[in-house]
């Protein structure tokens, strides 16, 4: 039988608020445990939630990003469990009237094709603490620094028909996320997390089939590997006449396989209500225009804009524009060497290579978009050679100097175009190879062109490559013919 | 000193007729000597008291005084207290010391109060008799063999013997109203959000409000004044202007308009009770006020309504003593359930298990449109008949109880009974309304309650008309049989 499978995602993200949603710790990461906990991040009795106004500005711009409703009085509600990290013993979140409406996503596959994806709300609610089982001994320590992050939680509709569109999915939110400066989205540090629902259903089969929601997906690749994981797993059940059990399952990406959580943890009723400590958050049309006229640049608009103002080719612009610090890098590198398309051709190329090789962000790039604009400005001017400019920046990456003309004039790498120069150079390789210059001058025009080769090779080696092909061939040309 | 009001000791000290430190003495003094007869403090603070006390003198002398500097008062043990032990008369507080204040004990520490102690409470304030405290019940300085009323009844019994001249009470749904009537005080419930309610512990946050308990309604326009007004850390507390309340008192009452509710008089209230307020309301008449006949048709579903939204807001509430990160944990927990069913099985007592239960319960997937929701849509109707009756008068007065303090034990094993003994002032914390309940006579020796309910925000008539009425009157004057 074929099998359509059928995927939702729960994304959840960290807001770049300098405090908490609820106090006025600070959100930092990395502290030592339990130092960014103020009383009311510890439950302690009597406090009170108050919330912050940043967190709900940036929940707005993430529904404008994704022309979302925006709730005009949105409610915060109690989700009440018991948990060492959840210091309340209830989350509070929001349940039935979030601050996002519907919006939508629109993704653009590895084949250029595109497809829409539905977001069915996006709520704000508090970070739980963690709970750190090492450590303590058959013991549990609690680490309340990350209790009160401000999330937001983006639910999807289920509108993703494979592993492949639910990673494209999760990139785009990372990808508007991340332009929007509302998140760092760094996965590794827990500030996007995601969660999929998972089903299969024969193809042409209107209904869904049960779902098994994955927890706890930490990265783009794990979320790929997990969905498809699971979505053999549930094939194979199927198959073999078994039933997919509605379920929260864990992926293991040690073992790649996904397993059920204790059942325990999920047969909660969490008894939502409104919570009284807060009054509902009122959204004026004022602030929402404010935020409108705040919107950057989107993913889209940028990708599109890279094109018809570039000339890139779609994918150049695609890959430019997926993340905000590369297409940010992008644009310094281009304006400060003028020449859009080779800037393109570097980014995506040489540095890209390089700091993948070094598992560098570019933000971390030992390379500054500036020094790599002035390496292309020597490209255009013709003072170095293509060749020369990978050595050049090569020297850059290594910090052996501060900009590509210190670097070449210090290894004297400019390239030679003087014709005086150059013609003694080709006087002494001809000299040199006497039988190749009489073959070639016995040979036709076709084999003559492959064995030119042979003498440019010479001489740019006797150059150390600084000669100027240009030159050397039309003094090749006139010094042979004759 | 028996019978001193705030107003009398801010003359002797203005007067130099004695000091800070002298009155807080004797006031400890009171409380060492007498407190084993009612059982009023949870704590005493005597050292932190005389030093605030000198202090507090030695800012009189400089002229630095705040508004009740050098006041001796008590806090209902709710109130969180910077490095004093604040246990909401729970095993499972025993162990709290806060590491910060209330606001409504800072704004008091800056208006110059010193503090005596913490008074004693229902536990977590779920209670109308005092007798679900973990440190014991409170007896009634009336009538020791009596209860002085609930929550507040530690701040109720200590004033009426002459323990404080003052203190603090907490009103979620009668709590300083139904021991100050029982215990011959002047208490007032401010309007939802015109007090703080950051570091008080929470009982049920949409119901939940601090006011003040003394002998008189001008100690309370005094109280109020230093605990009203709005506070960042509450987001429920109101950016309103706080009126002087004391300037407020003598405002001419000529034809004030006051509703009497039918409902409040049917069956079920002590007819003793209903001839005081009656005559109370003849004085009203005689100051030129008009008395009018009203109907607040959804008074009979206020203790139901109460008894679903209550709980279930302190279910939520009383979650965080989990035993994990302050408070009582229980011995040798084997894993994380045990830690949690042990502790909480162990710290909390019958009466707020049994909230906890119901509150869960009308949560619960599949009852909450039958409980929760229904009791919210309640909730509304009850503010509509409130609105709809304040379009017609000023305030709207009525017995505080139905019945005078009963006896300890009579009531304990019977919730149900227990909880209809706040009829009347329930509605009010529904509705968010203000409300003061004033002394207006005796029964068999048992004070009675008259409760003036008001506008929103509007405190300032509610002082103003009980403090009149204590120009002519002076049961708020009478002193219980042991009082010091």
């Amino acid at each position: 039988m074929e099998w359509e499978v059928v995927i939702g995602l729960e994304i959840h993200v960290q807001l770049t608020t300098k405090s908490k949603i609820f106090s006025g710790s600070s959100t930092a990461f990395g502290a030592d445990a339990n130092t960014q906990a103020s009383a009311v991040d510890l439950a302690m009795p009597g406090t009170l939630p108050v919330l912050n106004e940043q967190a709900v500005k940036k929940a707005i711009l993430f529904g404008l990003a994704i022309d979302a409703d925006i709730c005009r009085d949105s409610v915060f509600d109690r989700k009440n469990y018991f948990y060492p990290d959840l210091p309340k013993g209830y989350q509070t979140t929001q349940m039935d009237f979030p601050i996002v409406g519907a919006g939508i996503v629109e993704i653009t596959l590895s084949d250029g094709s595109t497809r829409s994806v539905r977001v069915h709300h996006a709520h704000l609610e508090e970070d739980a603490g963690k709970s750190l089982h090492e450590d303590y001994q058959g013991m549990s320590g609690i680490d309340l620094n990350r209790a009160g992050t401000p999330l937001i939680e983006i639910v999807s509709e289920p509108d993703m028909r494979s592993a492949e569109e639910a990673v494209a999915y999760l990139r785009k939110i990372h990808s508007i996320v991340t332009y929007l400066g509302i998140s760092d989205g760094d996965m590794s540090q827990g500030s996007l997390r995601c969660d999929a629902n998972v089903s299969i259903r024969p193809k042409g089969q209107e209904e869904y089939g049960t779902r098994a929601e994955l927890k706890n997906i930490n990265s783009f690749r794990f979320v790929e590997r997990a969905i498809k994981t699971e979505v053999l797993r549930q094939i194979e059940l199927i198959e073999d006449g078994g039933k997919v059990r509605q379920e929260t399952r864990l992926y293991d990406s040690d073992k790649n396989e996904t397993r059920p959580m204790r059942s325990k943890e999920e047969a909660n009723d969490y008894r939502y209500f409104p919570c009284p400590d807060l009054l509902p958050v009122h959204v004026e049309q004022s602030l929402i225009n404010e935020l409108m006229a705040q919107m950057p640049e989107l993913p889209d608009a940028k990708r599109q804009r890279f094109e018809t103002e570039f000339g890139l080719s779609a994918y150049d612009a695609a890959l430019l524009t997926g993340e905000r610090p590369v297409a940010d890098y992008f644009e310094a590198v281009a304006s400060s060497a003028g020449d859009a398309k080779l800037a393109a051709n570097w980014v995506n190329g040489e540095l890209s290579a390089s700091l993948n090789r070094e598992n560098l962000s570019i933000t971390a790039s030992p390379v500054t978009a500036e020094q790599l604009g002035g390496l292309i400005q020597r490209i255009r001017d013709n003072s170095i050679s293509g060749k020369i400019a990978k050595q050049v920046f090569d020297a850059l990456w290594n910090q052996e100097g501060d900009s590509a003309d210190a670097i070449i004039d210090n290894k004297g790498l400019k390239q030679v175009s003087d014709s005086g120069a150059i013609g003694a150079m080709v006087d002494e390789v001809l000299a040199a190879n006497p039988e190749q210059v009489e073959q070639f001058r016995g040979a036709d025009e076709g084999k003559r062109k492959k064995m030119l080769g042979f003498f440019v090779g010479q001489i740019m080696k006797a150059s150390k490559g600084q000669a100027n092909p240009g030159v050397i061939n039309s003094l090749l040309n006139e010094k042979l013919g004759g | 000193m028996p019978n001193h009001t705030i107003a009398d000791i801010l003359r002797g000290l203005e007067a130099k007729t004695f000091s800070s430190e002298e009155i807080t003495q004797q006031y400890l003094d009171a409380i060492a000597k007498h407190d084993s007869n009612y059982n009023s403090f949870i704590t005493v603070t005597a050292e932190q008291a005389l030093t605030q006390a000198r202090a507090a003198d030695t800012a009189r002398q400089n002229g630095s005084a705040g508004a009740l500097c050098g006041v001796p008062i008590a806090h209902k043990d709710i109130f969180c207290t910077e490095g004093v032990r604040t246990s909401c008369a729970s095993k499972m507080l025993d162990n709290f010391i806060a590491p910060y204040n209330a606001t409504v004990v800072d704004r008091l520490a800056n208006a110059g109060v010193v503090t005596l102690g913490k008074t004693n409470l229902d536990e977590f304030a779920m209670g109308s008799s005092n007798e679900t405290s973990f440190y014991g019940a409170v007896r009634n300085p009336w009538n020791t063999d009596c209860v002085p009323g609930g929550s507040s009844g530690g701040s109720a019994a200590a004033i009426a013997a002459g323990l404080a001249p003052a203190a603090t009470g907490t009103d979620t749904g009668g709590s300083i109203r139904q021991p100050a009537a029982l215990c011959g005080l002047t208490g007032l419930k401010p309007t939802y959000g015109r007090v703080s309610r950051y570091g008080m512990i929470a009982f049920a946050s949409s119901l939940d409000q601090g006011g003040p308990m003394a002998k008189t309604a001008e100690d309370n326009a005094l109280l109020l004044q230093a605990m009203a007004g709005f506070d960042h850390r509450d987001s429920t507390s109101m950016d309103l202007a706080v009126p002087d309340y004391r300037a407020g008192l003598n405002k001419d009452l000529s034809g004030l308009k006051i509703g009497v509710p039918k409902e409040y008089f049917s069956e079920g209230l002590d007819p003793e009770i209903a001839s005081a307020i009656e005559a109370s309301l003849d004085e009203y008449r005689k100051m030129g006020a008009e008395i009018k006949s009203i109907s607040l048709p959804h008074t009979h579903l206020a203790v139901p309504c109460y008894y679903i939204i209550a709980p279930a807001e302190a279910s939520a509430n009383l979650s965080r003593f989990d035993g994990v990160r302050y408070g009582y944990r229980c011995e040798n927990p084997k894993d994380l359930d045990d830690l949690y069913t042990r502790t909480r099985a162990e710290g909390f007592g019958e009466e707020v298990k049994r909230r906890i239960l119901i509150g869960t319960y009308a949560l619960s997937s599949g009852f909450y449109d039958a409980y929760y929701r229904k009791a919210q849509q309640i909730r509304r109707l009850i503010k509509q008949d409130f609105d709809e009756a304040f379009k017609t008068v000023d305030i709207i007065a009525g017995p505080t109880t139905p019945n005078p303090a009963f006896a300890l034990g009579e009531k304990v094993s019977d919730p149900v009974t227990m909880y209809l003994e706040d009829i009347y002032t329930i509605a009010v914390n529904l509705a968010g309304l203000p409300a003061i309940s004033l002394p207006a006579g005796f029964t068999k020796g048992k004070p009675i309650g008259l409760q003036l309910i008001g506008r929103d925000f509007d405190e300032t008539t509610l002082l103003a008309a009980a403090h009149q009425y204590q120009q002519r009157s002076d049961w708020h004057q009478q002193a219980a049989p042991g009082s010091v």
